[in-house]
């Protein structure tokens, strides 16, 4: 098959829950909440660290409408993580539905219910707790020394050995490498050492968390969560209250985003375990800021990049040392370090030696989780401009700089597991990129050479990226379709539709192979107790993974139809003609809604396929991102001109939908590189907890994204696609950062380039100069 | 207290509490396209029009619309159906939670400013926050949307 034969793959098509979800159907969590739902609300800890000596409830009780007021004494005890991950993996259960310690200013000491909010919200500040203050660990760079420890708690259970040390607050340890690095690294005439921040940026999805909970018909604990990872909730929160998952049952209802936020559990135990305790339907929904300071964000790191390499601009060899920040809980910590080194390293074909090491810290401060790019992003921001100043000293273009490292297609990606690279168009990315954004009239290496006015610089910066497509040998994932009575079909996922359009573009699949458009098939889910399983939507692995058992199951289900019609007709199955609506053989025809009713008529088969798909390989989709920006040295101000992202994907799968998710993540990408500042008090309190604080890019500062593609044609992949969902978030922070550089030689090495932060580089790099 | 207003063309008495706000006001009255985002008037998911204004309900308190006419995208379907069918056909909608508000503004930017710049568009709607689309799929919707109301 080639991509020209495509009829409903390839196209653009609206997603199929677009009038509902905009014109206010209620299909939202918070739309569904059953009457007479108990409000449930969480008391939380003003220290950074505390032992929760006492939780005294006893007033909050009085208060009349309170149901319930739980202390850490109250609730079940059984470890678990929030992190929405296949089983076993390397997430440690260091949490506990309440705790005798609060982690982080926000960590939950107590939960309350009630029959209003306003009962709730008094029985909050009527709870007493007695802390025992203790001194807090804030600065994850120094969190190996203390001064505390924040997980002292002796049942703390590690999955399996990931190099932690707890004493010392280190969660993990790792070291992956190839070659001598040591050798090739001091045999090389170019060497670069250069150290990278990033902030621990919050997703910012528009629906707050939120969760409802009841018992079912069949006496199941059942949740209605925003959520990305219903099946994982399951387990988890049979986890957390020591039920068996046949007790428990999770339903995604439409997502208002989540960006990886959702890939952990957030509201979903505390919703949980008052249903538990009182038999009652209950209600928890965040407010902002409770979304922002006591949920997840993105992991702060710092990446420590060593750089060997030719005079001509060959690299032989990277080091890429990460270190990251925790926060109080480890969700997902374990696996985003990885991806710094794994997700950057083999971007450069030519190294001779590569390496990558990473330590994961705890902190008191609000835990860190999954935020679309997943230590890619973070990575991305280090490498990529420890390479554009590899350029920058060598003189070569950094275009072409990275043209001559790029991998080969049939090579195999020593930092990448060992995967060969079956599909690449970097190449062409680079080249369309560069044409849009003016790179060649444009680029001059000297800061301060196009001055604008008075005290105005434009500069340019690029960097390339890649991501992967699911977990190799570990995502599963689980479709049913089936022949409806009507003639029409339904398509049965466990993939959870957050607003990316999964629906609609697994819908497109099997539509693609069942030779009909989207609108014959009903994409329903999710619901562990009707839908199969799948691990999730994360780890950019829908399009791919789901995909490739969507076009499975369609395939076999069309191959049954074809067989039973063939029987029908009185034809051999393999001279069935199907147009999508009739089967026919010469006169003889069978339409599709005859077969539906046949199938559903005495001694027929209901007319289903199932298809379960992992892949062996986790093939990178790549971008190539271009900025300019214009920097004015009397403010530091920045203001991005143009933004421009060449993506692979593979193939296509929706053109509108695929533009829009890139549209959306470079314009995220932006808002990490210039707008969204976290500041943390000296108490550990997270002062940008809200939107007033922590601002994200409004279409004011939006500079008009403007998106390519360059598609290739992923041989594993379903009609030649890749993923597209995180790969585009990564490359504007270092393109951003570098088209500073290249303006006013301001040397930037950490996120967000505030305008503060702008003003002084050039003061110190001024103060340098004199 | 009582409270008496006109909910998308129907009079309606309710009770509510003095310190209630819109938003929770209208959710109760099964209003779903009003969603809350930010409690503190940033984003703009919660817009509604009183008295054909735009107003973020999250900020503004019920009583205020004490004989007024509040208006939800439930009540303004007819004059939303192109700008909806714009969105989607650009894939606009992303997760769709700050739809409702953006679309309830943008009807309002068209009736005041009638035939707006893409400029005078990205000012008056700099208020509706989104976060999954980067905006950009927004704009060319409201520009087809606008180009479709001028052949009109």
């Amino acid at each position: 098959m080639t991509r020209e034969e495509l009829k409903v793959v390839n196209q653009a098509r609206a997603k199929t829950d677009a009038l509902a979800i905009m014109g206010g159907a209620p299909v939202y969590t918070g739309d569904l909440v059953p009457d007479g739902a108990l409000i449930v609300k969480l008391k939380r800890s003003p220290h950074a660290f505390a032992r929760v000596k006492n939780v005294d409830v006893s007033q909050a009780l009085a208060v009349p409408g309170v149901v319930c007021a739980l202390g850490w004494r109250d609730v079940p005890r059984h470890r678990h993580s929030f992190a929405g991950a296949s089983y076993p993996g390397n997430n440690p259960f260091d949490r506990v539905i309440l705790d005798e310690y609060a982690r982080y200013v926000g960590d939950p000491v107590a939960i309350v219910a009630a029959e209003t909010e306003a009962a709730a919200e008094k029985a909050l500040r009527l709870i007493r707790v007695e802390y025992e203050v203790l001194e807090p660990v804030l600065d994850f760079e120094a969190a190996e020394a203390g001064p505390s420890v924040v997980h002292p708690e002796d049942d703390y259970v590690y999955q399996m050995d990931i190099g932690g040390d707890l004493a010392h607050n280190v969660l993990m340890s790792e070291r992956d490498e190839g070659g001598d690095f040591e050798a090739v690294y001091a045999s090389c005439p170019v060497r670069l050492d250069e150290t990278w921040y990033t902030q621990a940026a919050q997703q910012s999805m528009m629906e707050t968390f939120r969760t409802f909970s009841y018992y079912d018909h069949a006496g199941r604990l059942t949740l209605v969560s925003s959520t990305q990872i219903t099946f994982h909730a399951r387990r988890l929160v049979a986890m957390a209250l020591g039920l068996p998952q046949s007790k428990v049952r999770v339903i995604k209802p439409r997502v208002g985003g989540g960006f990886g936020a959702k890939q952990s559990m957030v509201t979903e135990v505390y919703a949980a375990v008052v249903t538990y305790l009182t038999g009652r339907p209950a209600y928890i929904q965040f407010t902002r800021r409770e979304s922002s300071a006591c949920a997840n964000t993105r992991h702060a790191f710092r990446v420590r990049v060593r750089l060997g390499a030719t005079e001509d601009g060959i690299v032989r060899t990277l080091w890429v040392d990460s270190l990251e920040n925790a926060g109080a809980y480890g969700e997902h910590a374990a696996n985003v370090v990885g991806l710094s080194g794994h997700k950057t390293l083999p971007l450069y074909g030519k190294t001779e030696a590569w390496r990558y090491t990473g330590k994961v810290v705890y902190t008191n401060t609000t835990p860190g989780g999954a935020y679309r790019g997943f230590g890619a992003t973070q990575g991305c921001f280090a490498v990529e401009n420890t390479v554009n100043k590899l350029a920058e000293r060598l003189g070569i273009d950094p275009c072409e700089l990275r043209l001559r490292n790029l991998p080969e297609v049939g090579k195999p990606m020593p930092a990448y597991y060992d995967e060969p690279l079956t599909s690449c168009s970097l190449d062409r990315c680079i080249a369309t990129g560069r044409r849009m954004i003016g790179w060649d009239e444009k680029y001059a290496s000297a800061p301060f050479s196009r001055q604008v006015g008075p005290h105005r610089f434009r500069g340019l910066g690029m960097a390339i990226t890649m991501q992967g497509s699911g977990i190799s040998n570990i995502d599963n994932c689980t479709v049913t379709i089936r022949l409806d009575d009507g003639g029409f079909y339904t398509l049965s996922i466990g993939a959870s539709d957050i607003g990316t359009g999964c629906d609609t573009i697994l819908a497109q699949m099997a539509a693609e192979v069942l030779e009909c458009d989207v609108d014959r098939i009903i994409v329903s889910g999710v619901d562990t107790s009707y839908s199969p399983y799948d691990k999730g939507s994360y780890a950019s692995s829908t399009t791919y993974v789901t995909g490739n058992a969507t076009v499975m199951a369609a395939r076999e289900l069309l191959s049954k139809m074809r067989a039973v019609a063939a029987e029908r007709l009185g034809v051999k199955a393999e001279d069935v003609e199907f147009d999508g609506m009739n089967f026919s053989c010469g006169e003889k025809r069978l339409t599709l809604t005859e077969l539906g009713v046949e199938s559903v008529n005495g001694h027929a088969e209901w007319l289903t396929a199932s298809a379960s798909f992992a892949g062996h390989t986790s093939p990178p989709p790549f971008v190539a991102g271009f900025a300019e920006v214009e920097v004015d040295t009397e403010t530091g101000a920045v203001k991005v001109l143009d933004l421009v992202g060449v993506v692979d994907c593979g193939t296509v799968v929706n053109r509108a939908l695929a533009r829009v998710q890139a549209e959306g993540g470079f314009l995220q990408g932006m808002g990490m590189a210039l707008i969204e500042d976290v500041r943390t008090l000296p108490s550990g309190r997270l002062a940008t907890d809200s939107f007033m604080q922590y601002k994200i890019p409004s279409r004011l500062e939006a500079p008009g994204v403007r998106i390519a593609f360059e598609e290739s044609w992923e041989p594993t992949g379903p009609f030649g696609a890749k993923s597209i969902g995180e790969v585009v978030i990564n490359t504007p922070s270092p393109a951003i950062i570098s088209a500073i550089r290249n303006a006013v030689g301001a040397d930037i090495h950490s996120l967000p380039a505030t305008a503060e932060k702008v003003y002084m580089a050039l003061q110190t790099a001024r103060d340098g100069n004199n | 207290m009582k409270l008496n207003f006109e909910l998308n063309g129907r009079k309606l008495e309710r009770e509510i509490a003095p310190d209630e706000t819109l938003l929770h006001l209208l959710r109760a009255c099964g209003m779903h396209s009003v969603r809350g985002g930010c409690d503190t008037s940033n984003c703009g998911v919660c817009t509604v029009w009183v008295d054909d204004r735009p107003v973020l309900s999250c900020g503004y308190l019920a009583a205020r619309v004490e004989g007024r006419r509040v208006t939800t995208l439930e009540g303004a379907r007819a004059e939303a159906g192109e700008l909806m069918n714009c969105l989607a056909a650009e894939g606009a909608d992303q997760c769709g939670y700050c739809s409702p508000g953006f679309i309830m503004c943008a009807l309002a930017m068209f009736r005041e400013l009638g035939d707006p710049s893409d400029e005078e568009m990205r000012r008056y709607l700099a208020g509706n926050l989104c976060r999954c689309t980067g905006y950009e799929s927004q704009m060319r919707a409201l520009a087809k949307c606008a180009e479709g109301r001028r052949s009109k």
